[in-house]
């Protein structure tokens, strides 16, 4: 007995505000003097106006599929889309270097954008499953190969971009009551890391002892002293830097390591990897307050900034739209993921409720690794601005994703289960 | 707590984003002029500079094309700097730097690397320049000399400094600008508007079209041409006269105040400071301090006006009512005032009336009629003000507001300027009476000398002089220069001093430079001066000194002669102001053999004294 609450409009408003700016920025980053009126398929805003399109007849398609059809095949779309992973190694198309290409005709699909809304379907059902416990390490160890086995593919391709992704799942495990531990060792692996990076292993070693030395003391006085406790995990702290010395500087390959290299600022190379970056900061920072009018942009139009329709795209809202237009589109993600966060805690059930935090994890890395790589603040890895990134299948992917949920939503006070 | 994590996060990640653009876009411009720059091409078309012609039409300074060889360091890529330097005629290490000196400058902004190359060197230039990135050739406009003379009133023109460009938008690094004489006062007249294009360029550098389809580009606008009050056969000529001595000449047009010649002695050849040699040539200028031919003497040099200051006190005499034109004055080779004070006189008949007192310089008459002057009034004060009042009207002790960026304001003392010297204002007339005979503390410039003559032409008048007559051949308009300035002595007074003045040739001190057939009123000087050698006040050869114009009853021109250490004031000024009377009035000379007495006859040995180390005599 299905009980349709209405779709979220508040959603969908946000989605289209972002979807249709996107395209207006699209529109300027692409335009040259070949361009033949606003639709035409030549041209890169034509093409996107073409998948926006088309995603509309998929929003409608995905509404109208009865809610409790995501949860049934939930395993089977997962496995369908590990398929489509795995069937690219035979029949994929290579594109600058990665294999994560279906060619058809003139279009080619990019399953990797697809098997997000797979994944985090496969999740919430193993997740919902009234046996499954996120605090035995069984069960914890299931949802794990249920994330990292398409991303593991995915690295394969190589895209260790889209792979990165999966990270995202965290976001459900945890509000599921995934030990907070798991987020502690996370944490303190990336700031070994970073540190290792910046100091070299040895002086983070001194500063491992001496911290595990200054806790000891600090600690003097009670009774449990547990200094095995101590030792190891300042041994480990320890060997995991000299391997991260070893994998940065042996099995990362050079490109890698200068990503990070000019994030942390240990190299200023503005002609070379530091290229992208250094031109994107200058494009949106010579936006203002109101930046240059669209169009107008001097940057964007003498295409200074590489890739910039698609990963690059938030530079062009920077230099034509100023302080004004990037705050607002910060701003329309900031309220969309809240909206979605909203949702997700107004579920009954828990499939939706896992779900939607997928959902939520998967949009918020995008948005954060893309902005921050475009405005210099995290490093150069190649995942598109969710619903603004030129891209049909990176625009279709986040469609199905988000509609998905809102079909859930819409459905939240149906008693099926 | 698991509900508000990720609430936690997505807030604070918008936080971070927005603070970071808010950096990025408000706070930091420096990636706002960076677009400009890396984006935006701009191309400068310099226009031509207006030429500068001389009162009767005759072209002095026209243009020639220079080719500058520019260079953004930013885009210069490795190169044969043995091949460039050859080319451009340098050696390597001084390419160096200079690439390195532009980099200082700005590795975005083009810089000057070699500057005005010749035709011939830029057409050969130009074949391999496709080869050096980021090398460009901007071409301008320098000037191209039609006279060797008349550099201190012409001017240079000559790359804008750093602070130029600082101040004044218009002016990029590279540019030129206008220094001294009329090019640097009417550089916006001269110089024209640069046409500007704004180029949009791709990220390899390559030109993508006008920039917003070229609404902010503008065309240049040709320099407007000008013309002088000069007149360049009278110039040339006072130069000639001048050469081998310091000082000025300054000849005015007592009807209109133009200038007619504006000669500083030494000076240079115009066409030096052209080229790749300016600098070189500038350099040897600016450190002659010597002879200091940068300085214009006729415009900058305060010399006490010696004698020819004597008709002031006769007119100011005659105003004030303390003296009638008969009453004649004893004169003992000078007199005694005050205690143990004396005033000494040459030889000459006596006693004299106000007429022939002028024609001999008879100094007893002029310092008794000053005192007189001064003793008119209650107090020495007011005495002196009245007098100082006086002088100022004729434009003495002021700025005069000629259209030169270079003067003096000379020294006309008034009541304060006494009352500093004597605590507590004890002083009278006598303390000052040098003032009288053109001495003591008064100063004043060769310009303001020919000005004052030229007022005492007109008899109680003159306007402002100036250099400029016309713009693209319209007269100026300019009220400064157009308006008459009346001084406050009444016309009737100034006929016995112009009396005087013209026996100065029929009978008086300069009667062996008469001018036959023209009526030339004159006032020699003389004036004492000092220098300091070794810390000593040691006295030169005094300055000669003449004023003089011409003819008496409808003055053409009026000028002032100053000849340093040239000793009395007939010797060489007299000669001198006569000659180029002739020469402008008459355009030839007859008189060959006083013009090749003044052209032969040098002071540089006169110079050389004070430097020689060596005890020396004066006034030989």
């Amino acid at each position: 007995m299905n009980k349709s609450t209405g779709f979220d409009w508040i959603s969908i408003i946000l989605f289209l505000l972002l979807v249709a700016f996107g395209w207006v920025n699209i529109y300027s980053a692409s335009l040259n003097d070949s361009a033949q009126g606003f639709f035409d398929l030549s041209q890169t805003y034509g093409r996107q106006g073409l998948f926006i399109g088309l995603s509309i007849v998929l929003i409608i398609f995905i509404l109208s599929v009865e809610a409790k059809f995501y949860e049934r095949f939930s395993s089977v779309i997962y496995l369908a889309s590990l398929l489509s992973l795995l069937g690219l190694f035979v029949f994929g198309k290579t594109i600058s270097g990665a294999t994560s290409w279906y060619a058809f005709g003139g279009f080619s699909i990019q399953p990797s954008e697809f098997v997000k809304a797979a994944t985090a379907l496969a999740l919430a059902k193993y997740l919902s499953d009234i046996q499954t416990n996120i605090n035995s390490f069984k069960h914890q160890l299931g949802a794990f190969l249920i994330i990292v086995l398409p991303a593991i593919l995915i690295v394969l391709q190589p895209d260790a971009g889209s792979a990165l992704v999966h990270a995202a799942f965290f976001f459900p495990l945890y509000r599921e009551g995934l030990s907070g531990g798991y987020l502690l060792v996370g944490l303190s692996s990336i700031s070994l890391f970073v540190f290792t990076l910046l100091f070299g292993a040895i002086w983070v070693s001194v500063g491992v002892v001496l911290l595990a030395l200054a806790i000891l003391f600090l600690n003097r006085k009670k009774k449990k002293k547990h200094i095995g406790r101590y030792v190891a995990i300042s041994a480990v702290s320890i060997l995991f830097a000299f391997s991260v010395n070893y994998i940065f500087y042996n099995l990362f390959e050079q490109h890698q390591r200068d990503r990070f290299n000019i994030v942390l600022g240990k190299e200023v190379d503005s002609k070379g990897i530091g290229y992208n970056t250094n031109q994107s900061e200058i494009a949106i920072g010579s936006g203002g307050w109101t930046g240059k009018g669209w169009t107008q942009g001097t940057q964007t139009k003498g295409n200074f900034v590489p890739e910039q329709h698609t990963d690059y795209i938030f530079s062009t809202v920077g230099e034509e739209w100023g302080f004004a237009g990037t705050a607002t589109v910060v701003l329309l993600f900031i309220t969309l993921l809240m909206r979605l966060i909203f949702l997700a805690e107004r579920q009954k059930s828990k499939f939706s409720r896992v779900y939607g935090y997928s959902v939520v994890g998967i949009l918020f890395i995008h948005f954060f690794v893309n902005i921050g790589m475009v405005i210099g603040i995290f490093p150069t890895v190649g995942i598109p601005l969710p619903f603004f990134s030129y891209g049909g299948s990176g625009l279709w992917g986040f469609t199905i994703l988000l509609f998905i949920f809102i079909k859930l939503d819409s459905n939240r006070k149906a008693t099926y289960y | 707590m698991r509900r508000l994590l990720p609430f936690i996060l997505i807030v604070l990640t918008g936080f971070v984003f927005l603070g970071r653009l808010f950096y990025m876009q408000i706070v930091d411009e420096s990636s706002a002029i960076l677009s400009q720059n890396n984006a935006i091409k701009i191309e400068y078309d310099y226009p031509q500079r207006g030429y500068i012609f001389d009162r009767n039409g005759e072209l002095l300074v026209s243009n020639q094309p220079s080719y500058d060889v520019m260079a953004i360091p930013r885009e210069v890529e490795r190169f044969d700097t043995l091949e460039l330097s050859t080319l451009l005629n340098i050696t390597p290490e001084r390419l160096g730097k200079r690439l390195d000196k532009a980099k200082i400058y700005s590795p975005r902004l083009p810089s000057v690397i070699v500057p005005q190359l010749t035709k011939e060197e830029y057409a050969y230039f130009q074949e391999k320049l496709r080869k050096y990135k980021g090398f460009y050739i901007q071409k301008r406009s320098s000037r191209d000399y039609q006279i060797d003379y008349g550099a201190n009133f012409l001017g240079y023109i000559s790359e804008a400094n750093t602070a130029e460009i600082n101040n004044n938008s218009y002016y990029q690094a590279g540019d030129l600008i206008g220094r001294q004489g009329v090019e640097k006062q009417y550089e916006e007249i001269l110089r024209g508007t640069k046409g500007v294009k704004y180029i949009q360029k791709d990220r390899f550098n390559r030109e993508i079209g006008s920039y917003k389809e070229g609404v902010y580009d503008t065309l240049p606008v040709k320099g407007k041409d000008i013309t002088l009050t000069i007149d360049a056969e009278l110039q040339a000529y006072g130069e000639k006269l001048m050469k081998n001595k310091r000082g000025g000449i300054v000849a005015i047009e007592p009807q209109t105040g133009e200038i007619l010649s504006l000669v500083s002695a030494p000076s240079y050849d115009p066409d030096l400071l052209v080229g790749r040699k300016r600098s070189k040539n500038f350099n040897k200028l600016w450190y002659d301090t010597i002879a200091k031919p940068l300085y214009d003497r006729s415009l900058q040099a305060m010399y006490p006006p010696g004698s020819p200051f004597k008709t002031m006190t006769a007119l100011i005499a005659l105003q004030e009512n303390v003296i009638g034109t008969k009453e004649r004055i004893d004169c003992h080779h000078g007199f005694s005032y005050g205690r143990a004070s004396r005033m000494k006189c040459h030889s000459h008949p006596s006693p004299l009336s106000m007429s022939p007192a002028i024609a001999h310089s008879c100094n007893a008459y002029f310092g008794k009629v000053y005192r007189r002057i001064i003793e008119k009034f209650d107090s020495p004060q007011a005495g002196m003000d009245a007098w100082h009042d006086h002088l100022a009207s004729f434009g003495l002790g002021d700025f005069l507001g000629n259209d030169l960026p270079v003067g003096q304001p000379g020294r006309i003392p008034d009541a304060e300027y006494y009352n500093k010297w004597y605590p507590d204002n004890r002083w009278q007339a006598t303390y000052t009476l040098s003032n009288g005979i053109g001495q003591g503390e008064v100063a004043t410039t060769p310009i303001q000398l020919a000005n004052m003559t030229a007022t005492i032409a007109n008899r109680g008048w003159y306007y402002t002089p100036h250099i400029l007559k016309k713009i693209d051949e319209e007269p100026i308009q300019n009220k400064k220069y157009t308006t008459k300035n009346i001084t406050t002595i009444d016309p009737e007074n100034f006929e016995p001093i112009i009396e005087g003045m013209f026996g100065v040739y029929e009978y008086g001190t300069a009667q062996f430079a008469q001018i036959p057939g023209v009526e030339i009123c004159g006032k020699t000087g003389t004036a004492e001066n000092y220098t300091k050698i070794n810390g000593e006040r040691t006295q030169l050869t005094d300055h000669s000194i003449f004023v003089a114009f011409a003819p008496k009853d409808d003055p053409k021109i009026a000028l002032a002669v100053f000849v340093e250490n040239g000793y009395w004031g007939a010797r060489y000024g007299g000669r001198i102001a006569s000659l180029m009377i002739e020469k402008y009035l008459k355009d030839e000379i007859t008189r060959t053999d006083l013009e090749s007495w003044v052209m032969s006859h040098s002071l540089e040995e006169e110079y050389e004294k004070p430097y020689s180390g060596e005890p020396f005599k004066i006034n030989q």
